[in-house]
């Protein structure tokens, strides 16, 4: 099955952004694929690659960005989202990229499930 | 850093049910303002959908507000371009999407309010006819 991700809150705050990742990782190991995931509202933090935290903890945007080299999961970021929170090209993390709110709704049309993780 | 190139997904004649449902207050946070914007670029890809309101989310389409009182983006008039979007396609036989604008029946009698105090035309549903009907959309986006 074609999975599509909306993740809605930032890392380490609320626990959307690792239980978005963890179900990515967990249907890509049953055989399914994640085609995209879509970053929304404070989720546009996770492509945040001045994000640093404590070594002995999970570096979310790291993992987001080696999941997608490793499986080829778009990791878009919603641009009018992410200008509003100053995430920008020059901070945007490997394996995003900035694009518009279309390709939310291109996700839910294209997919066999679109699942949202937040509030 | 090079971004990664874009990709494009084939939805060629592709027509879902998707659901928009509003769930927080319109100020207190950012979810009514951005989860609008998704609405309005929706009609763009002419796909039915049900713009729901329940809980506080009721109170984003109540009328007499205007948030620039607290120095904010006022966005209250933009619910009348999702009326609008609504009736063009309601009433144009080229634009092949159906859209409903819904009150949740117990959110709103909870709060004091009745279909009039809203600034668009809504229809007000029960909770247990409102969970069927979501249930029957593809992609339900909420915030």
């Amino acid at each position: 099955m074609k999975f599509g991700l909306l993740v809605n809150e930032g890392p380490f705050t609320h626990q959307a952004s690792d239980s978005a990742y963890q179900f990515a990782k967990a249907a890509i190991e049953k055989g399914h694929t994640v085609p995209r995931v879509f970053f929304y509202f404070d989720g546009v933090n996770n492509a945040n690659k001045l994000s640093e935290p404590q070594s002995d903890d999970r570096n979310l945007v790291k993992l987001w960005g080696a999941l997608a080299a490793e499986h080829g999961v778009d990791l878009v970021v919603c641009v009018a989202a992410a200008l509003r929170r100053g995430i920008k090209d020059e901070i945007l993390a490997d394996g995003f990229r900035i694009s518009g709110l279309g390709q939310l709704v291109e996700m839910g049309m294209a997919m066999d499930r679109t699942l949202t993780f937040g509030d | 850093m090079t971004q990664p190139a874009e990709i494009e997904f084939d939805t060629e004649g592709v027509k879902k049910r998707f659901a928009f449902v509003n769930r927080k207050a319109p100020y207190g946070s950012i979810y009514a303002l951005e989860i609008l914007e998704m609405v309005l670029i929706s009609a763009a890809f002419e796909q039915h959908a049900i713009i729901a309101f329940i809980d506080d989310g009721v109170y984003q389409i109540k009328k007499g507000q205007d948030a620039r009182i607290l120095g904010m983006k006022n966005f209250a008039p933009t619910y009348g371009v999702i009326e609008m979007e609504k009736e063009d396609a309601d009433e144009d036989d080229d634009i092949d999407m159906e859209w409903r604008i819904v009150v949740e029946e117990e959110s709103m009698v909870a709060r004091g309010l009745t279909k009039d105090d809203f600034v668009l035309g809504v229809e007000v549903l029960p909770s247990s006819e409102l969970s069927e009907l979501l249930n029957a959309q593809e992609v339900v986006l909420s915030a």
